[in-house]
C-alpha cells in the first residue's frame, strides 16, 4: 500500500514537495552530468571515440592507473586489516590515538598530502637527497604516484573492518586458540569468513578511490604524457589542449569504473544485510 | 589432573581484579568458583585457562608449572558464555574444529575425525543437527555444541564461564542436570562460575566463595550453607534475617525486639544472622526471645510457604523471610497484616570486628548444657 508509511497529521503536499525536491536536485546534480559525460564522449560519433580511447597516450595512462590501484589495493588491504585486528584486539597505550590518525588521510586536502610527500621525498627533501645519492627517485615517477595514493586510500579498509571487528568481539577467536589452533588457522578459519564482506566492501572503496585520484597524484607526477600520467590527470590535459572530445571520451572510462564499482558496492552491502546462512531445512529423524 | 593455584594477582590498570588468591581445585571434582560480578571469579578462570595473564603467582596443572605454556597447548576444554560457536562453521564443523587443529602427528584421520564427532553429537542428543549453523540453533542447543566442541580433543580439564547465564530458567535446569551427569561419567576436573547461589550449591562438589579478588571461602555446598564464615558468605547464600542489636546482660536489644543469648558476654554491638528455616512463628512471644513482625505477603508457590514479615518496634534493613510447611499454614492460617513473633531456633551471632560467627542454639539449652556457644 502507497499509504503504508504514512504518519498521521502529515500534509500530502509537504511529503510531494520533499521527495519532489530531492528527486529534482538529484537530477541536476547527480544523474544529468552522468549523461552528459557520455553524450559529449559519443557526440562525434563511435568511431572518434574508439580512437581517443585506443590512443598511444590515453592507453599508457589506463595502464598506468591500473597499475597503480593493482598495488595500491593489495597494500592497504594488508595495511587496513592489520591496523583494524590490532586495534580491535589489543589493548595499548594510544590505541585511541591510532585510531584518530587514521582519518588524517581523510582530513587532510589530497593537495596537501602530495606537497608533503613531495617535501620529504623530493630531490630536496629529507630523505629524497639521501636517495637521490643512490640514485633512488621517487617523485616524479610511478614509485610517488603509488605513495600518494596509498596515503589517500588507506583508511578505506580499516574504516570498514573496525566496527565490524569491534561488534563481533573476539570470542570467536578465542575460542579458536583454546582449541589448539594455529595463529594463521584462525585467521584463515575464523577471523577471515567473519569479516569477507566488509572487507570486499573496503577494496571497492579503495579502487574506486585509487583510480580517480587526482589532486595528491598531479603534486607529484609531473604529468609527463606517456610517462607519469594517470587518467584522471590525462582527462585535464586532453581538456586544456582543447581536445575536448577526448577528454571525455577519457572521463566517460572513468565514469564507467565508477558505476560498475556501485554495482559491486550495492551487491556486497545486500550480501552484508544477509543474515549469514539460510540452507534449506535438513531433518533427519 | 588437580589444579593448584598458586598467589595469583592481577590488576586491570587501578582496579585490583585477584590480589594473593591461593586455591586447591582436586582432581575429578566439580568445582564453583561463586561470587557478585566484580568479585574477580571469570579474570580468575580466563588465568587458569591462559587467556590472561596474572600479575603475579603460579598456576599448576596435576603438579606441573603451566603459567608460561600458551592457551594452545594447555590442552583444556572451554565454555564461553556467549557460546562463541564458530558462526560460519556448520555444528559438525565446529565440533571438528579442536581435531583438525592437532598437530599432524597426533591428529586422527578424515573418517576417524568423523566419526568422533557423529560420536559427540550423540552425546549432546542432537545428531540430526549436524549441517546446521549456529544461527539456526536455540540457546540451549548452542551451549550443548559449545560444550561437544570443548569435550572433543579429550581435555583433562573443563573450565565453564557462566555456563547457563543466557538460559532461560527451565532449560537451565535441564543442562544443570545433564552436565552433572556427564561430568559424572567422564570426571575430568572442572570449574565452572557463576553467580547464581542455587546453581553453585545444587552442581558442584565444592564451592569457592569470591569477593573483591579474594577468596571468602571454600567448602562442599553443604558445609557452606550451614556454616558461613564471615557476613559476606552468609549474605551471599539465600536470605537471611538479621537482628542487630547490642548484647546487654544475656540479651541482644534493639528497640522492642529482643533475643536471649546463654553465659556472660560483654556489653558491644552485635549482629544474629538467622536462616529463614531456623525461625519460627507464634502468636505470643517465646521466653527466650520476643521479636515482634508484622505479615507483609504470603508465598504459597513452592514446597514451602514463604512469608515475608515487617519488623515491628524495631528495625532491619531487609524484611524478614519466614518458610512454613504447608501443613503447618493450613493449621495456623496466618495471613497478611497481623502481628505475630519470631521465635529462633538456631542462630549465627556475630559480634565487633570478628569475622567468625558463634552458634546459638536455644532448642538443646533446655535439653542440655552441653551445647557449644
Amino acid at each position: 500500500m502507497a499509504n503504508a508509511h504514512r504518519r498521521v497529521g502529515d500534509q500530502p503536499w509537504v511529503r510531494r514537495s520533499l521527495i519532489g525536491t530531492a528527486l529534482l536536485l538529484a537530477m541536476f546534480m547527480l544523474v544529468i552530468p552522468v549523461v552528459v559525460i557520455f553524450a559529449q564522449a559519443l557526440s562525434a560519433g563511435w568511431s572518434t571515440f574508439a580512437d581517443n580511447v585506443t590512443d598511444q597516450y590515453t592507453l599508457h595512462a589506463i595502464g598506468l592507473t591500473l597499475f597503480v590501484a593493482a598495488l595500491t589495493v593489495p597494500l592497504n588491504l594488508v595495511f587496513g586489516t592489520a591496523l583494524a585486528w590490532s586495534v580491535t584486539r589489543f589493548h595499548f597505550p594510544g590505541r585511541k590515538l591510532l585510531i584518530t590518525l587514521i582519518d588524517i588521510p581523510f582530513a587532510v586536502s589530497p593537495v596537501i598530502a602530495g606537497l608533503l610527500y613531495l617535501l620529504l621525498y623530493g630531490r630536496n627533501g629529507w630523505l629524497g637527497g639521501w636517495l637521490a645519492n643512490y640514485d633512488v627517485q621517487l617523485m616524479f615517477s610511478w614509485p610517488g604516484i603509488v605513495m600518494v595514493t596509498v596515503f589517500v586510500t588507506c583508511p578505506f579498509v580499516a574504516r570498514e573492518l573496525i566496527p565490524l571487528m569491534q561488534q563481533q568481539g573476539s570470542e570467536e577467536e578465542e575460542a579458536g586458540v583454546v582449541l589448539g589452533a594455529s595463529g594463521w588457522r584462525i585467521f584463515r578459519k575464523i577471523t577471515l569468513p567473519n569479516i569477507k564482506w566488509a572487507l570486499i566492501y573496503g577494496v571497492v572503496l579503495t579502487n574506486a578511490r585509487a583510480v580517480g585520484e587526482f589532486g595528491a597524484v598531479s603534486v607529484v607526477s609531473g604529468n609527463v604524457r606517456g610517462e607519469t600520467n594517470t587518467l584522471p590527470l590525462h582527462v585535464e590535459l586532453l581538456y586544456q589542449d582543447y581536445n575536448v572530445v577526448g577528454a571525455f571520451a577519457s572521463a566517460s572510462l572513468l565514469a564507467a569504473i565508477a558505476m560498475l564499482t556501485l554495482v559491486v558496492k550495492a551487491f556486497v552491502e545486500w550480501r552484508q544485510s544477509r543474515p549469514i546462512v539460510s540452507t534449506p531445512e535438513k531433518e533427519v529423524s | 589432573m588437580s589444579i593448584t593455584i598458586d598467589r595469583i594477582s592481577k590488576t586491570f590498570g587501578r582496579f585490583q581484579a585477584l590480589r594473593d588468591v591461593a586455591l586447591e581445585i582436586p582432581e575429578g571434582k566439580l568445582t564453583a568458583l561463586l561470587g557478585p560480578s566484580g568479585s574477580g571469579k571469570t579474570t580468575l578462570l580466563r588465568i587458569i585457562a591462559g587467556l590472561e595473564s596474572s600479575d603475579s603467582g603460579r598456576i599448576l596443572f596435576g603438579g606441573e608449572d603451566v603459567s608460561s605454556l600458551h592457551v594452545r597447548n594447555r590442552n583444556i576444554g572451554f565454555v564461553f558464555q556467549h557460546y562463541a560457536l564458530f558462526r560460519h562453521l556448520t555444528v559438525a564443523e565446529n565440533i571438528a574444529f579442536g581435531l583438525e587443529s592437532l598437530p599432524r602427528r597426533q591428529r586422527p584421520s578424515k573418517p576417524e575425525i568423523r566419526q568422533r564427532v557423529a560420536k559427540l553429537l550423540e552425546m549432546i542428543q542432537l545428531p540430526q543437527l549436524a549441517d546446521r549453523y549456529p544461527a539456526q540453533l536455540s540457546g540451549g542447543q548452542k551451549q550443548r555444541v559449545a560444550l561437544a566442541r570443548a569435550l572433543a580433543t579429550q581435555p583433562r580439564i573443563l573450565l565453564l564461564d557462566e555456563p547457563f547465564g543466557a538460559l532461560d530458567a527451565k532449560v537451565r535446569k535441564d543442562l544443570r542436570r545433564w552436565l552433572r551427569a556427564l561430568h559424572d561419567e567422564f570426571h575430568f576436573t572442572s570449574i565452572f562460575v557463576t553467580h547464581d547461589q542455587e546453581e553453585a550449591l545444587e552442581l558442584s562438589d565444592q564451592v569457592v566463595v569470591m569477593s573483591q579478588g579474594q577468596v571468602e571461602q571454600v567448602n562442599t555446598p553443604t558445609e557452606l550453607y550451614a556454616k558461613p564464615e564471615s557476613r559476606f558468605v552468609f549474605d551471599f547464600l539465600g536470605h537471611v534475617n538479621v537482628l542487630s542489636g547490642v548484647v546487654r546482660g544475656q540479651k541482644l536489644v534493639q528497640g522492642d525486639a529482643w533475643v536471649s543469648l546463654p553465659g556472660n558476654r560483654s556489653e558491644q554491638e552485635a549482629q544474629l544472622y538467622l536462616r529463614p528455616h531456623e525461625v519460627h512463628l507464634a502468636r505470643a512471644p517465646d521466653a527466650h526471645a520476643r521479636l515482634p513482625l508484622r505479615i507483609d505477603a504470603v508465598s504459597l508457590i513452592g514446597s514451602e510457604v514463604r512469608i515475608e514479615l515487617v519488623p515491628e518496634g524495631w528495625q532491619s534493613n531487609e524484611i524478614w523471610e519466614v518458610g512454613m510447611s504447608h501443613n503447618e499454614f493450613a493449621r495456623q492460617n496466618p495471613s497478611r497484616g497481623e502481628l505475630w513473633y519470631g521465635v529462633p531456633d538456631i542462630g549465627h551471632l556475630f559480634s565487633g570486628d570478628n569475622g567468625q560467627p558463634k552458634t546459638v542454639d536455644w532448642h538443646c539449652r533446655d535439653v542440655a548444657k552441653a551445647c557449644n556457644i
